[in-house]
């Protein structure tokens, strides 16, 4: 198949498929999107894979394979664009967590037959690898914000993704604060906006999957978990959830584990 | 003809790879090859508490999160020993309802028609069948409407809790679903119709299927597990009657039936062990297209797929109609140690997980066992008994079909290496 439309490739690394999926989740946009660019390469979707160049390359899944990591740099030298879809491929996932683990005494305990496992230490996101152009957030990503971002892309401009705070969205929808009215820890106020401040309005904190928000006070935050009685142990594993691997959620659960 | 080879399975959730070789017309070896990354979960899992597990393990799969999420919060029930209460019940049906008409639509009509009618997707499917592939999408959409409403989102739902949920919705956000329902049943109904029309290879084989069986209901998060060779245990016996073995093609474990080898799970299973319960228009719609009880030809499991949409609209509809908001969405409870297993039906199959917690709800012990590492050594046995009759074909032509026997299984390869076995043996 052969037209001038942009070419859009999806690639899948260490990851749960949701990323991807958000793709065909666009139910009611995704022959109008099919109708705009070719997405040429998506074996999820699609028996036929053409090869590159790509104009937008969308990558999901974080690096934990040494094969993987030799293929990311093949799938960067064939994508104009780069984009990483979701938490794994932006900050490393939840499988990210094997990362404070001593990871030869893990496989060791934990395989029937360690040498059939080939996997390295550490799961790291896409841009540890490669340089990336721009990265979605979110596990699972916003499946608005993934058009919003391809459309951008694919005329030049820049994607109107707000690096504000879930507060921001909690204000907005007008959810009253869990932290506030019901002393439950939430980590929406160093949480970058995105999914819709979902959680706050089930009534529960947020988890932080959309990893850290630009400049989070980390710091502030953990002292007001403290005041609301969560032990140190209790607020680093609330930091080690989707984004774990994050330098600014990295750092706030390490300090806790300090003190 | 000397090998079939499918270096990258498409239309699949995840990585594997197929490779068959041959000896003239002979099959000589059949390796599903799953070069997915493994991802740990069982053993990262450890140390957490169990109320992070159900939004942890939905990331094992982003197809099936609830399916995830529901046997976690059922096996720390039964660790808690929690009581849930009836209409928490009734919701955790119908959240899985959402979840099966949103997973079985996107394998029915995007995943497995392409084959049956010849298009390498349902993109291009979509130019000659544009009201076929907008029906199938429009179908999954009203599933993940059911998932919205009640998880806050499609993928990755935030409100499966222990003991509930952490918030339920009102009669009349629920009752908001039922036009929409309504259309999606009958529209299942047409798509009953239509894949019973397509062409099916003549290929049966004596499985033994396997599923929950429950007394009055078409199993989601209750029941025996039952094969249809006459096991019947309880849930918590599984370990004894079920192994895992690692095969070094394979990042995924392959489950065996202790001393009677490959197995089968998923829709076909519940189908044929389960018929009885289901409500009279999905059982009519069987009828209708001529399906006989057992169903032994995988490649109608897309007609099976289809009733369980039927079923799970019809259900959805039933259980919107009989909601009254329960008074707590969550149990009360008090945390103690203990273990606790569970199984529940994710649309590809049983999903069983069992966990061990400390007095201070920490998890010390993770195992769960997904459905596609089930059906893994079917899924090869299958291709040693199928290929025969494709080795006439072109290469291409041969290797397509075997890509659409793999197929029939729906196979979710990223559920399938959340992690290997993980055994952790402390002294």
């Amino acid at each position: 198949m052969s037209s001038n439309k942009p070419k859009i490739a999806v690639f899948k690394f260490a990851s749960c498929d949701g990323c991807q999926l958000s793709l065909l989740e666009l139910e009611d946009e995704l022959l109008a999107l099919a109708g705009a660019v070719d997405i040429v390469y998506f074996p999820e979707a699609s028996r036929s894979m053409a090869k590159g160049p790509y104009d937008v390359g969308l990558v999901e899944g974080s690096i934990t394979t040494h094969h993987d990591a030799e293929r990311i740099q093949q799938v960067r030298r064939e994508c104009r664009k780069l984009i990483t879809i979701g938490a794994c491929a932006t900050s490393g996932g939840i499988q990210a967590l094997r990362n404070w683990s001593d990871v030869n005494q893990f496989i060791g305990a934990v395989y029937a037959s360690p040498e059939h496992i080939q996997t390295l230490k550490s799961s790291t996101p896409i841009a540890e690898h490669v340089p990336v152009d721009f990265e979605l957030r979110g596990c699972p990503i916003n499946k608005y914000q993934l058009v919003e971002l391809v459309t951008a892309s694919l005329v030049g401009r820049k994607p109107a993704i707000p690096t504000y705070s879930v507060c921001v969205q909690c204000k907005r929808r007008g959810t009253p604060c869990v932290m506030v009215a019901k002393k439950i820890p939430c980590l929406g106020p160093v949480t970058q906006a995105g999914c819709g401040a979902i959680c706050p309005s089930f009534h529960r904190g947020c988890y932080g999957c959309f990893g850290p928000m630009e400049s989070p006070n980390t710091a502030s935050l953990t002292q007001t978990f403290r005041i609301l009685g969560e032990t140190d142990q209790q607020i680093a594993r609330a930091y080690r959830g989707f984004s774990a691997w994050a330098w600014q959620f990295r750092k706030a659960s390490e300090e806790c584990e300090r003190s | 003809m000397k090998s079939i080879k499918v270096n990258m399975l498409t239309r699949v959730e995840g990585e594997a790879a197929l490779q068959i070789t041959l000896k003239g017309d002979r099959v000589t070896d059949v390796k599903l090859n799953v070069f997915e990354p493994p991802r740990m979960f069982e053993a990262f899992l450890r140390g957490r508490h169990f109320n992070e597990a159900p939004d942890m393990v939905a990331r094992i799969c982003g197809i099936c999160p609830i399916a995830y999420q529901m046997s976690a919060v059922h096996a720390f029930e039964r660790a808690l020993n929690i009581q849930i209460d009836p209409m928490v019940r009734m919701l955790r049906r119908l959240f899985y309802c959402g979840e099966w008409i949103e997973s079985h639509a996107l394998h029915v009509f995007m995943l497995h028609a392409p084959d049956f009618l010849g298009y390498p997707d349902a993109i291009q499917m979509a130019r000659d069948h544009r009201t076929v592939v907008e029906q199938g999408l429009r179908l999954k959409k009203i599933g993940n409407s059911i998932v919205s409403l009640m998880g806050g989102r499609e993928i990755h739902p935030v409100s499966a809790a222990v003991g509930g949920f952490y918030k339920v919705p009102a009669e009349s956000e629920l009752r908001s679903l039922t036009e929409d329902l309504k259309w999606a049943l009958d529209a299942s109904l047409a798509t009953v119709k239509l894949v019973s029309g397509f062409e099916f290879p003549e290929f049966e084989r004596d499985y033994e299927f396997v599923a929950l069986s429950h007394p009055h209901e078409y199993p989601f998060n209750e029941g025996r597990i039952a094969s249809s060779k006459g096991l019947n245990i309880f849930v918590p016996e599984y370990e004894e009657h079920f192994v895992e073995r690692h095969v070094k093609h394979s990042n995924a474990l392959q489950s065996l039936m202790n001393g009677r080898g490959a197995y089968f799970v998923g829709p076909l299973a519940r189908f044929n062990i389960n018929f009885a319960q289901l409500p009279d228009v999905a059982k009519q719609a069987a009828k209708d297209c001529g399906l006989k009880l057992p169903v032994l030809n995988p490649f109608r499991s897309i007609i099976v797929r289809a009733i369980e949409l039927v079923f799970a609209c019809h259900e959805a509809l039933q259980i919107i109609a009989d909601y009254q908001m329960p008074e707590s969405p969550r149990a009360d409870f008090t945390i103690r140690a203990g273990t606790g297993s569970a199984a529940t039906e994710a649309p590809r199959g049983l999903l069983y997980h069992r966990y061990k917690i400390d007095d201070q709800g920490l998890i010390q012990f993770a195992k769960i066992v997904p459905p596609t590492s089930q059906n893994q050594k079917q899924i090869e046995d299958d291709l040693w008994h199928y290929v025969p009759q494709v080795t006439a074909l072109s290469s291409e032509q041969a290797t397509w079909k075997c890509e659409q026997a793999v197929r029939n299984y729906d196979p979710c390869i990223s559920c399938a290496t959340h992690a290997l076995h993980v055994r952790i043996d402390r002294a």
